[in-house]
């Protein structure tokens, strides 16, 4: 699948395409398909996001998994600050996503 | 330390209001990001993985204790409560919003700091010796020198945009504590024959992708004229430097092209000229300058000596303090290594009470190193033991100074937009694995460096053991070099092989350790050992 990523132009945070709007959290974002350019182009111009890019992922059981260590990191956080990351309460977080 | 006059603060308070304004604008749609990210850059104002990252300048890596109180405060109000010292000597902060960076910049403008030229293809910020104003060794305080070149690089509009960013380094003793061969222009305050103050001026250093030494390009500049020698060499680059391909755009391939005596011809035509200009700084102009570091208030008659009967305390003593150049001082060096740790990240609670450390203790001094700690550069030997209590207390007495513990880590993949490859979870796995003091004090001094991309902000091609973090085909890999220094004897290391896992090169870097202890002469350090029987009987243990 083909997904959007982000980040949120005035808090920075990492986000992602979901359909109707930008998400935090990776699992709601949805394959965009032929349609990534034309989203792109909108959202920024929208000021809703910025430095924005179209990347290759999988849904699998655990959730929608990026197909660079680069983007994982970015749908997690820092592996070594786990507590200011998506999920501070899973020690095997960092595993899962290298 | 220096203190902004009205013009230097009127600068710094503009340029506050110039970029609040640009953010309105941004923030508003009335400016691109392709417009904006240029205007942000200027102002210290990065994108990363995560969020915006924030990069504020100290020079030459000094600051008081009411300069470091404020970026503790910074780092509770604006960011996730902890800050990371660089190897430029400068403190980064990850979790930036952008509506609150105006705010941070008017916060640092109140105590003379700011992110000016810490980004984008300028010169940056001046590092120098954090042993500066306090070394036993030094010729002078090489602070006031690094403050005439600032004075001279900010805001100068002819070198705004240059051909790749560039960077100086100033030192004034013949031990390097600034790896300033590796830097763009690295100079080292020298006297001549007539014993007069001047600077020899190194250029065409760098690590990056393409790591040179640099050369040599005069061996004594009288000290008013530095800054007119340094135009010059500015300005040849400028003029010829590739701009046709970034990779190729340091000052460093420019000299190594066209040689460093075609270089250093034109560099000295130039100055000729800019001579007949007389744009030198009067005498009178350095001398207010150099009377902001003259002596802090050291007092004279002291002894030397000190009570060690506590023998965790003389541990840290013999390893964290340096000479200090009056009797009965040490220059104290906080290490924000510990074992497992982030290398260079303090906690705002932390970076609080070295604030009131200094003060008490420091004659309100701090500096930042290169290498990613923290020196108090004016203690008094008879105040070490209450001092090493109170670092203790905080988690901050690791006695690791040089030592394999001490490593230089970037950012890497866990922050890093242009990593290929963590270097976090490395300098934390090697920590852990050589945490025992005695086996990092029985390995002696070792200098280890990680980078998680080729631009090399960790320094892998300088340390005694480097590892470069790759991509191998979407998987995390880490080439290991051996023979590198940044110190007086600066070197490049060389790639010993195949790249390793995370946990190989970890496997790797014990091995090489093994040999040089099998190996070692009398007094030799791992470097010296490397050199003297050279690259095979390491590879031949690590590859088998």
């Amino acid at each position: 699948m083909k997904i959007l990523t982000g980040n949120d132009l005035g808090s920075g945070d990492v986000v992602w395409w979901d359909g109707k709007g930008w998400s935090r959290d990776v699992n709601d974002a949805v394959d965009v398909g032929d349609h990534a350019d034309a989203i792109l182009a909108a959202e920024e111009a929208a000021r809703r996001v910025n430095a924005s890019y179209a990347i290759a992922a999988t849904r699998t059981e655990a959730g929608v998994r990026p197909a660079h260590i680069k983007d994982r990191i970015r749908a997690l956080g820092p592996t070594v600050r786990l507590d200011l990351s998506l999920r501070p309460g899973d020690p095997e977080a960092a595993k899962q996503v290298i | 330390m220096y203190q902004y006059d009205q013009y230097d603060q009127a600068m710094v308070d503009a340029r506050v209001e110039e970029f609040r304004g640009q953010v309105a604008r941004r923030m508003a749609g009335e400016i691109t990001e392709d417009q904006f990210k240029p205007l942000r850059l200027k102002n210290g104002l990065y994108l990363q993985l995560h969020a915006y990252m924030l990069r504020v300048a100290i020079p030459y890596g000094t600051l008081n204790g009411r300069q470091m109180r404020l970026l503790g405060d910074i780092a509770d109000k604006y960011d996730r409560g902890y800050g990371h010292f660089t190897t430029r000597q400068n403190i980064q902060y990850n979790w930036i919003k952008l509506e609150d960076a105006p705010q941070i910049l008017a916060d640092l403008a109140t105590v003379e700091m700011h992110a000016i030229q810490t980004s984008g293809n300028c010169i940056r910020n001046i590092s120098s010796d954090h042993f500066a104003g306090a070394a036993a060794d030094e010729l002078v305080d090489p602070r006031p020198y690094a403050e005439l070149l600032r004075q001279w690089s900010s805001f100068h509009p002819e070198f705004d945009y240059l051909p790749r960013k560039f960077k100086i380094a100033v030192i004034a003793s013949d031990t390097d504590r600034a790896a300033m061969r590796l830097h763009d222009i690295g100079i080292q305050i020298v006297t001549n024959d007539a014993g007069e103050i001047g600077a020899r001026f190194f250029v065409g250093g760098g690590m990056g992708r393409t790591p040179m030494i640099a050369p040599v390009i005069r061996e004594f500049v009288p000290a008013l004229q530095m800054v007119s020698y340094a135009e010059a060499c500015l300005r040849v680059y400028n003029r010829y430097g590739r701009r046709d391909n970034k990779y190729k755009a340091r000052i460093k391939i420019l000299v190594h092209e066209i040689g460093a005596d075609e270089y250093r011809r034109q560099v000295e035509e130039e100055f000729a000229h800019i001579l007949t200009l007389g744009l030198e700084p009067p005498q009178a102009e350095f001398e207010r300058i150099a009377a902001f570091f003259a002596d802090p208030g050291l007092e004279s008659g002291l002894a030397d000596g000190y009570d060690r009967s506590d023998p965790d305390f003389a541990v840290w003593a013999d390893q964290n303090t340096a000479p200090h150049k009056q009797a009965g001082y040490k220059a104290v060096v906080i290490s924000l290594k510990p074992a497992g740790g982030i290398p260079g990240d303090a906690t705002a609670d932390q970076i609080r009470l070295m604030a009131d450390l200094a003060e008490a203790y420091s004659l309100d001094e701090l500096r930042v190193t290169h290498t990613q700690n923290i020196v108090l550069p004016h203690v008094k030997q008879s105040d070490l033991y209450a001092l090493w209590q109170k670092l203790d207390e905080a988690g901050l007495a690791t006695a690791n100074l040089d030592l394999i513990g001490d490593i230089i880590a970037c950012p890497g993949l866990d922050y890093c937009s242009l990593a290929n490859a963590r270097s976090i979870p490395l300098a934390q796995k090697i920590s852990a694995r050589f945490a025992s003091p005695e086996r990092q004090r029985t390995l002696g001094e070792l200098k280890l460096k990680i980078s998680g991309c080729i631009n090399a902000c960790g320094h892998h091609h300088a340390g005694h053991i480097g590892i470069l973090g790759v991509d191998k085909k979407g998987t995390e890999n880490y080439q290991l070099l051996l023979g590198g220094s940044e110190a007086s004897d600066t070197s490049l290391g060389t790639i010993t092989g195949p790249g390793f896992s995370e946990d190989g090169i970890v496997d790797a870097i014990e091995t090489a350790t093994e040999v040089y202890i099998s190996q070692r002469a009398e007094g030799e350090r791992f470097i010296d050992t490397y050199r003297r029987i050279g690259m095979a009987p390491f590879k031949e243990a690590i590859y088998g």
